[in-house]
């Protein structure tokens, strides 16, 4: 009795019958492509992390600047993996679920970050938040808060470069599943708050956990303009990116190599984990 | 638990959906908001759930005026044509969220909803997720979720638009039957017009926004009061200047008085019944009539016969389209 | 939405015109706290940038836009990005092609390769390619601190782009057109050139767009690759950095206002060729 899902899919015609010659000379072409581009360089680097055994990758992590650098840029970035899931959670709604002036705009605004150079981004903060000449710097360092050059900005930095990750995970999905759930909720009593919890999140649930992923990955990895904002100071606002560039440099490739394969194995970790729990398009349904 | 609609009106854009509609739902019946898509007649059902807002009028449920009342207030289950199913719940806990949102008791719970799940043959399915249920099984949670709250109304969507013709009918049949059992106000949506005659109580007629007829299915069919209506629910031809059912007419070999005259020009015989297109003057006339009847007239392709509407035929003034209109379904 | 369903993830298809309300009193508040935030953290700075830009006048602006160092660096830039952005139409559509209409083993792993780009952090982006591109290359190529390494560079973080406008709407393709195409007498090229394409092109120019605005802003990729020779293989953000260590702050946003102007333009471009897809669809 069991029966698909309302949508009528169409059915997978998988054409088996044209074997052409054409077929094998664009995977060739592609695999070739992507080869040479990034699967092949991708692992001299793991090749030249471990060129001279461990040693490379030891000495960085009894280095305890290497180490405090490390820390702070996963400390920076769950804080703004966190941040932006809130936000964008409640803007991926606001935009699908409410009609407001100016939505479409703002919705377009909110992809902005995507296409900023991360220099600019940096840019941007000091002359807004730097303490000597910034638009709230001054007031807000007299008040005793420091943004740029400390750790707040760099969090800033990198909150605004993750932005639209989380929100163009879930916006389709909750545009896909359509609002007649959560009609059907308050229907039956339930306010704003037992609707989110009961039947929104539960459906963004997987979109999140994407957004979060690709989030994390983003956020470990932003250089550019936590370069700008930091100040690079040695054993305080020094993130591991900026590692591997002072560690090259420097003339110290072992260890910019090493550096460099820790952050490339998490995020090629985060991707792959995308893409496992991820379902083939084909036979995705809504979870 | 009347509903009372007065005035309402509601836009979209430069489209007006309803326009001054006001009507009276009475308690405890099973009335049918029928007319043709984009009519108005699921807006007017969702404003009455409160889940659009009229531009101007009131919605009274039950004597409360709860025109600003949001739809978590009003009491009113609701059944959307997509069934609208919790996916991630199972029916058990789909059927229950109505009352676990009013934080009933797990024992309360766990017996209304076993006796709902009885009621709409679905105990065996309870640990299920809605995605492993057919069609016609989740209209059946659906109802069994909307009605598990006891709401003063029900309302229903175009409920079995969704599923295919045989499992249509099963339900319709059903649902009827429910509403003899559960005697709950129910007003649903179709733009079926077998549908609405066959289970409805009472048909309010919505075309264009606004209303063309209230009445039971016999005022409706026997006595429709514009050309819209008696289109609508069942077949017409044109005869003159009005509009009459073709098996409301009766063929005669001979001339007879106030008949007119006119020429068969085709017979096509469909199981029991004989359509026959008549001829006359510059109409194309069709009449239908049981093979018995044919038969006895003797007549056949080209034969002279004269055409005039049984005694006490329900007729209309037929609007729009002009002679050699011979519409054979309505709509 | 705009960029958002073009560029990641599946196409849209909803049934029905989705029913968004108006706003409630607890939305209304939870919009103005997001836009609050979002003002704090994006708009205000990003209005700082242009009217630090502004500050010293249309002269100021101009002699810091224009001076030879930073021309050619915004001509180097634009003109890579430009070529670039035309081998990514041509890859993209290919490699979107292979992932949806052909099948076979390690299929999976290529998804992967494609969004390495985008997940790995520009630094290192910029070691990977060094070590298959610079010296002791066991290619035997070094492109080091020369313009092909701003090409290789560009090239390398905008790889998922197109391909990921493209792969949803070509997933979503009706194959039964292209059948009808065929039953008529049409080759599978005629049929890929009059029917494929232009129903693909408003996601390749989305995904060019993108790409074309990822790459004027690229910046991480080329500090070790491409030595940033002045005049040479110096890129717009590199002279904006410049900039800002000089402590000449309205310089560096004079300049970086061009680039915002750039990713404006993009935005735009997209919410006009989103809407293209979608009325289509």
């Amino acid at each position: 009795m069991a029966e698909a899902a309302t949508v009528a899919r169409r059915p997978r015609r998988r054409g088996r019958a044209r074997r052409a010659p054409s077929r094998y000379v664009l995977r060739a072409i592609v695999a070739a492509y992507l080869l040479l581009l990034v699967a092949w360089p991708v692992s001299l680097v793991a090749k030249n992390a471990f060129a001279d055994g461990l040693t490379d990758l030891r000495a960085i992590l009894e280095d305890p600047d290497v180490m405090h650098a490390l820390g702070l840029t996963v400390r920076v970035a769950v804080v703004a993996v966190v941040v932006n899931t809130v936000f964008g959670v409640g803007m991926s709604i606001l935009l699908v679920r409410y009609e407001f002036p100016g939505k479409r705009l703002l919705s377009a605004l909110v992809d902005l970050p995507l296409s900023v150079s991360p220099i600019v981004v940096g840019l941007a903060l000091v002359l807004v938040y730097g303490g000597r000449d910034g638009w709230f710097g001054p007031a807000l360092e007299d008040a005793g808060f420091q943004v740029i050059f400390a750790t707040p900005g760099i969090v800033l930095a990198t909150v605004f470069v993750a932005l639209p990750l989380v929100i163009r995970e879930v916006v389709p999905v909750l545009e896909e599943v359509g609002v007649e759930q959560e009609q059907a909720a308050h229907s039956l009593g339930a306010g704003a708050l037992a609707t989110f919890r009961r039947i929104t999140l539960p459906t963004i649930r997987w979109a999140v956990v994407y957004g979060v992923v690709l989030s994390l990955a983003r956020s470990l990895g932003e250089f550019g303009a936590v370069k700008v904002v930091s100040g690079n100071v040695l054993g305080q606002t020094r993130t591991a990116t900026l590692v591997v560039e002072e560690k090259y440099l420097n003339f110290d490739k072992g260890g910019a190599y090493a550096t460099a394969f820790l952050l490339a194995l998490v995020s090629v970790a985060c991707i792959t984990v995308v893409s496992i729990i991820r379902p083939r398009t084909s036979e995705e349904t809504t979870p | 638990m009347s509903i009372e609609i007065t005035g309402i009106g509601k836009r979209f854009g430069d489209f007006v959906a309803l326009d001054d509609v006001s009507v009276r739902i009475p308690t405890g019946q099973l009335t049918a908001l029928l007319g043709p898509s984009g009519g108005g007649k699921s807006t007017l059902l969702r404003i009455i759930a409160g889940l659009e807002h009229a531009d101007e009028g009131t919605v009274e449920i039950d004597g409360v005026d709860a025109t600003h009342v949001r739809p978590q207030r009003r009491d009113v289950g609701f059944v959307f044509q997509h069934y609208a199913a919790f996916k991630h719940l199972s029916v058990y806990r789909n059927v229950a969220f109505g009352l676990e949102i009013r934080k009933r008791s797990k024992a309360e719970v766990r017996e209304r909803v076993t006796e709902l799940l009885e009621l709409v043959h679905l105990e065996q399915f309870a640990d299920r997720l809605p995605s492993q249920l057919s069609g016609g099984q989740r209209q059946r949670m659906a109802l069994a979720r909307a009605l598990a709250v006891e709401p003063k109304v029900l309302l229903l969507d175009e409920p079995f638009g969704a599923l295919d013709a045989k499992v249509r009918r099963e339900l319709r049949d059903w649902l009827r039957r429910l509403h003899d059992e559960v005697r709950v106000t129910t007003v649903f949506v179709t733009h079926d017009q077998e549908e609405a005659l066959e289970v409805a109580d009472e048909i309010v007629v919505i075309n264009d926004g606004r209303i063309e007829q209230v009445g039971t299915p016999d005022d409706l069919y026997d006595r429709p009061a514009n050309d819209f209506v008696m289109r609508f629910l069942g077949p017409v031809t044109r005869l003159g200047p009005d509009l009459v059912r073709p098996h409301d007419l009766e063929l005669h070999p001979g001339e007879v008085d106030g008949a007119v005259a006119g020429e068969v020009s085709r017979v096509v015989r469909v199981g029991f019944e004989v359509r026959v297109e008549v001829t006359a003057a510059d109409q194309v006339v069709l009449v239908t009539l049981t093979r018995t009847q044919f038969l006895a007239l003797g007549v056949d392709v080209g034969s002279p016969v004269w055409v005039s509407p049984a005694a006490g035929a329900p007729t209309v003034a037929a609007v729009g389209p002009a002679p050699g209109d011979r519409s054979l379904v309505p709509g | 939405m705009t960029a958002t369903t073009v560029a990641r993830g599946r196409s849209v298809r909803s049934r029905r015109p989705a029913r968004a309300g108006g706003l409630t009193l607890a939305s209304g508040l939870g919009l103005g706290v997001a836009m609050l935030w979002f003002s704090l953290l994006v708009l205000l700075p990003l209005a700082a940038v242009v009217a630090t830009a502004t500050e010293g006048g249309w002269d100021a602006f101009w002699r810091a836009v224009s001076s030879e160092q930073t021309a050619a660096a915004i001509r180097l830039t634009v003109g890579t990005a430009v070529l670039v952005t035309a081998v990514n139409v041509v890859m993209g559509t290919l490699i979107a092609w292979v992932l949806v209409r052909d099948d076979f083993v390690g299929k999976r792993a290529l998804e992967v390769l494609i969004d390495i780009p985008f997940a790995l952090p520009t630094i290192v982006a910029g070691l990977v390619l060094l070590s298959l591109y610079g010296p002791g290359s066991p290619l035997g190529v070094d492109v080091a601190n020369t313009r092909g390494a701003v090409f290789l560079a560009f090239l390398f973080v905008t790889l998922p782009f197109v391909v990921r406008t493209v792969q949803p709407v070509l997933a979503e393709l009706d194959r039964e057109v292209e059948e009808a195409a065929a039953s008529l007498g049409a080759g599978r090229f005629t049929i890929f050139r009059r029917i494929t394409l232009p129903a693909l092109a408003p996601a390749i120019a989305a995904g060019a767009a993108l790409s074309f605005a990822r790459a004027v802003s690229e910046y991480g990729s080329l500090v070790l690759l491409s030595g940033n020779l002045p005049l040479e293989t110096e890129v717009t953000s590199v002279r904006i950095l410049s900039s800002i260590e000089n402590d000449n702050l309205a310089g560096a946003a004079a300049v970086a206002t061009v680039l915002l102007a750039i990713s404006l333009a993009v935005i735009v471009a997209i919410d006009v060729l989103q809407r293209r897809v979608t009325r289509r669809g």
